[in-house]
């Protein structure tokens, strides 16, 4: 699968800040990187300064893993779900900003943005979405971190809504734009699994800000990290549009 | 060096097999890298109340610690899988590390407590084999419990035999843990019992030191 660190240009607003911040993230890692290779250059005798080639090797790898965990993937294996009384409360809040820094995104005025490859690109509102079959799942969020908890989430079948819409689904990425400026991308298999939700609710209520009001998609069968909260815009597309953490050096695939 | 301790090949036999040998080092290596990734992760988010110094993980923070820990773990398993076929295929473990039996550990047992532990190369004692054994299959349940944590939902039924997905976390750190204890015996044992070491690289000891 061809990677290229670019965001699709027709489909986000302005770039130029957003470029830069992706350049200061990656010196920000290589510089992390360098720093703990020296452990492995010890015991094998390597100079510090073959890191680079190293961090070739494992994002070579990473890249080799998405593509296993892709193979891995099944469009019909469920993830398992949970009676009500597993939930568990509270139900822990996580971003790469603490929770005083949540943001507010107003109901009043919210649209949903659609670019890319999309037949019918017009924003959605929120009153529109809660129009759309509604279903609920209480099922696991597993963390990058290794910490997992049990939550309910409510809203429209996300595969649902691409048919609605119009998405071309033989494209391989969908990606979100979020108000916190986070950002990630998923794969189209994984856009269109059952358990794939558009979350409009947390519990039996509408979804609260700190679990990403107004919309957050929902998907047991990848890490927490790859389920964007405070969805702003999605669009379908072929080049691989990346992510917050991703950028980083997270793993992209990051399936269960 | 006076002919009688030159390792060649004439006074001397293989007691490590090549393929032993290679793939005990490149384990060895595979091993290192996976426990030190592991302890970047656990760190991540502990299980219990302590953290791995930064100084001894591997990959500066967490998403190294993953990169490191998911492309070792292709070379850990590829090399584990030969070393496991060669043993079953082979008769190498039927040879090396059985029969174990209460009889012959009591006796190692003894042995051990009189300072009377035979040292030969070549065989190992009851002891040894049970702690070889238990080491390998610790190496087994390192790699399910792993799998079971890696893909809870496409492997679903693997994971709910270590009891879920944090049973499978627990059953991966007291494996880990467990394997830890075995390096460090192994390694002790190495320092106290030099003339060990030079056979894992050339395979090769004095036909006097072999049984």
């Amino acid at each position: 699968m061809k990677r290229r660190p670019s965001i699709d240009r027709n489909l986000l607003e302005p770039q130029g800040q957003f470029s830069r911040e992706i350049q200061l993230l990656e010196r920000r890692l290589f510089l992390r990187q360098s720093l703990s290779l020296g452990a492995l250059g010890l015991l094998s005798g390597c100079e510090v300064t073959s890191a680079s080639s190293m961090q070739t090797v494992l994002n070579a790898m990473s890249r080799w893993n998405d593509g296993v965990q892709g193979a891995l993937f099944s469009k019909t294996t469920l993830a398992p779900t949970y009676p009500e009384s597993a939930i568990t409360k509270p139900f822990p809040f996580n971003a790469y900003y603490g929770v005083d820094d949540v943001r507010i995104v107003p109901a009043e005025g919210y649209q949903l943005e659609l670019a890319g490859l999309i037949r019918d690109r017009a924003p959605w509102t929120l009153q529109q979405l809660n129009a759309l079959p509604q279903e609920s799942q209480v099922t696991r969020l597993i963390c990058v971190e290794g910490w997992s908890a049990i939550g309910k989430w409510g809203g429209v079948r996300f595969s649902t809504f691409l048919e609605k819409i119009g998405a071309d689904t033989s494209a391989k990425y969908v990606g979100f734009k979020c108000a916190d400026d986070y950002y990630s991308s998923i794969d189209m298999a994984t856009a269109l699994h059952p358990q794939t939700l558009l979350a409009l609710r947390y519990g039996d209520a509408v979804l609260p800000p700190e679990y990403g009001f107004p919309m957050k998609l929902r998907m047991p069968t990848k890490l927490g990290f790859k389920n964007p909260k405070h969805i702003m815009a999605m669009f379908v597309t072929n080049t691989y549009p990346g992510g917050y953490w991703e950028d980083q050096g997270y793993n992209w695939f990051s399936g269960l | 060096m006076d002919a009688d301790h030159s390792l060649s090949a004439r006074n001397t036999v293989v007691i490590h097999p090549a393929l032993v040998r290679v793939t005990h080092w490149i384990n060895a290596l595979a091993m290192l890298m996976m426990i030190a990734s592991g302890w970047q992760i656990y760190d991540a988010s502990p299980l219990f109340d302590f953290i791995f110094p930064p100084s001894v993980t591997l990959g500066g923070w967490l998403a190294g610690g993953i990169q490191w820990h998911f492309a070792a773990m292709w070379l850990l398993f590829a090399n584990g899988l030969a070393y496991v076929l060669y043993g079953i295929f082979t008769g190498y473990f039927r040879r090396q590390l059985l029969p174990v039996t209460p009889r012959s550990l009591a006796q190692a047992v003894a042995d051990t407590l009189r300072f009377r532990l035979a040292h030969k190369l070549g065989v190992y004692n009851a002891l040894q084999r049970l702690a070889y054994i238990v080491a390998i299959v610790l190496g087994v349940f390192m790699v399910l419990s792993g799998l079971a944590i890696w893909k809870p939902v496409q492997l679903q039924l693997l994971t709910a035999l270590f009891g879920g997905y944090e049973g499978a976390r627990l059953v991966h750190f007291f494996c880990m843990s467990g394997l830890v204890l075995f390096i460090v015996v192994h390694l002790t044992l190495v320092i106290l019992v030099p003339r060990t070491f030079l056979p894992m690289l050339t395979g090769r000891a004095r036909k006097s030191e072999v049984a």
